[in-house]
């Protein structure tokens, strides 16, 4: 309740960190993660094919360097990213270069994608598990290694935010003269209802993840590195407590609220400081990564094993078993679905990503890439919406809207086509978290308007 | 699209497609939609819930009303409550569209018109009252959420001004001598006119004469602070309100200090606590933002203390809440909200 708001601001903290532990409005929608939280990381065996698209990140797209019918090992670099923001493509599975294929991924992107069949021996179960998160993970490492050969290997390791928006990782942990970096956060909030991909891994490989976590700050020249983790998440918190323990991370624990795991929220409920309007976090001198791209970083620098595989939850009230797997990239999000007993009767959408920020798709055969955070099937009674009414000007998404916007005025910009107005209210600043749209009580697509907003801005330019 | 097409098609109606996704399909396998994110909806609370919850509100006021204006109270209430309904169905016609009495809105503006107006008021009045506020207050504009005037407070004022002499609120049963009617004025009347202070339990519990909804102050505490607790009213508005006279009232209090109409008659007397409550918090004619909404209340509080201690009326609740109605699209342009990160 706004109301009180007030007196609940700064919680008692955990840790030692600077910030409050949580950030101004923001909405609390059901967490669901009990479905699968509990679910142990199970590997999926390879499949029949894999389906690798040339662009899984930000910026431009990697160059193939197979040809159709070549064998290609497990590891092996498949696509090189010769861009300064791209990123390496590496083979999921040991097995045959076949044609090009075009796929479709769920935010509507066709894509040209490198095809591989399955043939020969494959490293899976356990074993791959020990490869790629199991064992010993030295903390000292990063003290004889310098930035430039962390860097380096994070870059030929294909690594991306692993978080959801792919933004090659070798180019965010690059030192900057201008803006020099003092702080890295990481980001295990995982604040998307359903989703426990992170929650497991920190469970489950905490030890990777503080080793990622120290090798990535050494390659920024941060002196402050945080975790910061959800107060509905305490057995990861104590997971990574004992790893950190001495290493000079620290475990920041922050309250329960959608959306805390944005970028810009983060920073604000850590340290304390606001990144602006239009800016970077490297703007209030931090960088900021998710916890399975540090466990990749670790692997990709500590055990010379690039990015090939991923862990990913498929959950919701519409599959019958939700699970969390570790998965080859590639690999369709049908097996996925059938690794999981399939779909229930009453599935009624089924999503790339968390339920909040998510891609609503119908063709399973789109791949799994490495900014797939999670497949989430939900049930007619599960995105059961109010009724559409006319906007009363109630004011509750300005009340919920993080960024402290008045949505309802910028749909009506939208809806108008009146630029000025958008200008005037800060479309741009929009995330699209949908925390407006899940409050709405009119039930009107918020969101879906400021989207049109901004393109209409843009295309004015 | 034409005007046979529109006729059939109510404005809110849901799409088929939105039915198919309430009730999952028949046949074996699941029918997968796609749609833009969010995914995840809050269904707990509805446009219908909102005015639900001011209906709810008002019982307390209501249950007042008619316990100490009896019949009057609850003719006037019903005739109010059927003259908006039908003038809301009837402007919806002339607009080709249907009217959505479900949505309750047409409902609230006619219970709360009804208890602005005297019992005494005859039938008449109620209805002509109601026909201006949903036709000039409302649906001219464009129907519900579009309207900038609270549409009660524009019937009220019309019939204020046409029917002068019988929305002086003087019948009055008194419940505790057994006559029927007794001609008493209203407490700020009787002050204004008579010089006639009204004990501050009285207005505090209701036991004196005026608009059948505005007698109690208790009763108008009770329901506003569910409404606020609920979120369906700004508590900022009231808040600012209440402060506003009572930073006036106050320093009028301290200048005058042997008057017998203090600080407390002005905020327990006259309409304030069920206008700061129930009429000034629509939000459709209300600022959007916590910052507005507080310029919006004190505001109206200031407004209300002009016309109570310098014009000619007793009582200034409704002008104030037109006037500051008029000037909310101007405030909502002055007090946009900071986004985060803006320096």
């Amino acid at each position: 309740m706004a109301f009180f708001s007030g007196l609940t601001k700064s919680i008692p903290t955990f840790g030692k960190f600077p910030g409050p532990g949580t950030f101004s409005r923001g909405v609390h929608p059901p967490a669901r993660k009990m479905l699968a939280a509990d679910a142990p990381i199970e590997i999926v065996p390879p499949p029949e094919k894999v389906f690798l698209p040339l662009l899984q990140h930000v910026g431009a797209a990697c160059t193939p360097m197979v040809k159709k019918g070549q064998n290609v090992s497990f590891c092996e670099m498949i696509g090189k990213g010769e861009a300064f923001i791209s990123a390496s493509l590496h083979a999921p599975i040991s097995g045959i270069v076949q044609k090009m294929a075009m796929v479709t991924l769920p935010n509507g992107r066709h894509l040209q994608a490198i095809v591989i069949q399955n043939q020969g021996e494959q490293i899976t179960g356990q074993e791959l598990w020990d490869r790629l998160f199991g064992g010993k993970w030295p903390q000292k490492a990063h003290q004889t290694l310098s930035p430039e050969t962390i860097s380096e290997a994070i870059n030929a390791s294909g690594i991306v935010g692993l978080g959801g928006a792919a933004f090659p990782t070798h180019v965010k942990i690059m030192p900057s003269d201008k803006k020099p970096i003092h702080t890295l956060i990481v980001n295990g909030c995982e604040c998307e209802p359903y989703l426990t991909t992170d929650y497991r891994l920190m469970v489950e490989a905490p030890d990777a993840i503080v080793t990622g976590a120290l090798l990535s700050a050494r390659a920024i020249g941060a002196k402050n590195a945080y975790i910061g983790i959800e107060d509905n998440k305490m057995e990861a918190v104590a997971a990574l407590r004992r790893s950190a323990a001495g290493a000079g991370i620290k475990i920041a624990v922050l309250r329960t609220k959608y959306p805390q795991g944005s970028e810009k929220h983060l920073i604000k409920a850590v340290i304390n400081r606001e990144v602006p309007l239009g800016g970077l976090p490297s703007d209030v001198g931090v960088a900021m990564t998710n916890v399975a791209t540090v466990s990749a970083v670790a692997r990709g620098v500590v055990r010379k094993t690039p990015l090939t595989h991923r862990v990913i939850s498929v959950t919701g009230g519409g599959i019958n078993q939700p699970k969390n797997l570790l998965v080859p990239i590639g690999i369709p999000i049908q097996n996925l679905i059938d690794f999981c007993g399939g779909l229930r009767k009453t599935a009624a959408r089924i999503i790339a990503g968390g339920p909040m920020m998510g891609f609503s798709f119908t063709n399973l055969n789109t791949p799994v890439t490495k900014g797939t955070s999670g497949v989430t099937v939900l049930t007619h009674e599960e995105i059961r919406q109010v009724d559409q009414t006319v906007c009363i000007r109630c004011g509750r998404c300005a009340d919920v809207c993080p960024m402290n916007l008045v949505p309802t005025r910028l749909a009506l910009a939208s809806r108008f086509k009146d630029l000025g107005l958008a200008r005037k209210y800060s479309i741009m600043a929009c995330f699209e978290c949908g925390s407006c749209a899940y409050i709405c009580p009119a039930g009107l697509p918020l969101v879906q308007l400021i989207r049109t907003g901004k393109a209409h801005l843009a295309a004015a330019g | 699209m034409d005007k046979s097409i529109r006729n059939k098609i109510p404005p809110n109606e849901a799409t088929d497609e939105d039915q198919a996704e309430a009730s999952p399909p028949p046949g074996k396998n699941p029918v997968i939609h796609v749609a833009p994110s969010p995914h995840l909806f809050d269904t707990g609370m509805t446009t219908r819930a909102m005015m639900r919850d001011v209906l709810l509100a008002l019982l307390p006021v209501t249950g007042v009303a008619v316990y100490l204006f009896k019949w009057y109270a609850v003719r006037q209430l019903l005739i109010c409550i059927a003259a908006c309904i039908a003038a809301e169905w009837v402007f919806a016609r002339m607009r080709h569209r249907l009217a959505t009495p479900d949505d309750l809105s047409a409902a609230v503006s006619g219970v709360i018109l009804a208890l602005s107006l005297p019992g005494t008021a005859p039938w008449y009045v109620g209805v002509i009252a109601s026909g201006v506020a949903m036709g000039i207050g409302k649906m001219v504009f464009g129907g519900l959420g579009m309207n900038i005037f609270n549409p009660a407070m524009v019937g009220r004022a019309f019939v204020m001004i046409a029917f002068a002499g019988h929305l002086g609120a003087s019948g009055y049963v008194d419940t505790a001598a057994g006559v029927d009617i007794i001609s008493r004025a209203t407490p700020l009347n009787a002050f204004k006119q008579g010089g006639i202070s009204t004990p501050i339990g009285h207005l505090f519990w209701g036991l004196t004469n005026g608009s059948i909804g505005e007698t109690s102050g208790a009763a108008c505490l009770i329901g506003g602070l569910y409404l606020c607790i609920r979120r369906v009213a700004s508590w900022e508005i009231p808040a600012g309100i209440l402060a506003a006279v009572a930073a006036i009232g106050g320093i009028a209090n301290l200048l005058d200090m042997g008057s017998r109409w203090t600080l407390f008659h002005h905020l327990f007397g006259g309409a304030l606590l069920f206008g700061a409550f129930f009429i000034a918090t629509d939000p459709v004619t209300s600022p959007l933002t916590p910052k507005g909404k507080w310029v919006f209340g004190i505001g109206i509080g200031a407004l209300v203390m002009l016309l109570r201690l310098f014009s000619g009326y007793p009582e200034g609740l409704m002008f104030a809440v037109l006037l500051m109605n008029g000037v909310t699209p101007l405030i909502n342009r002055w007090t946009v909200p900071r986004p985060f990160g803006d320096v």
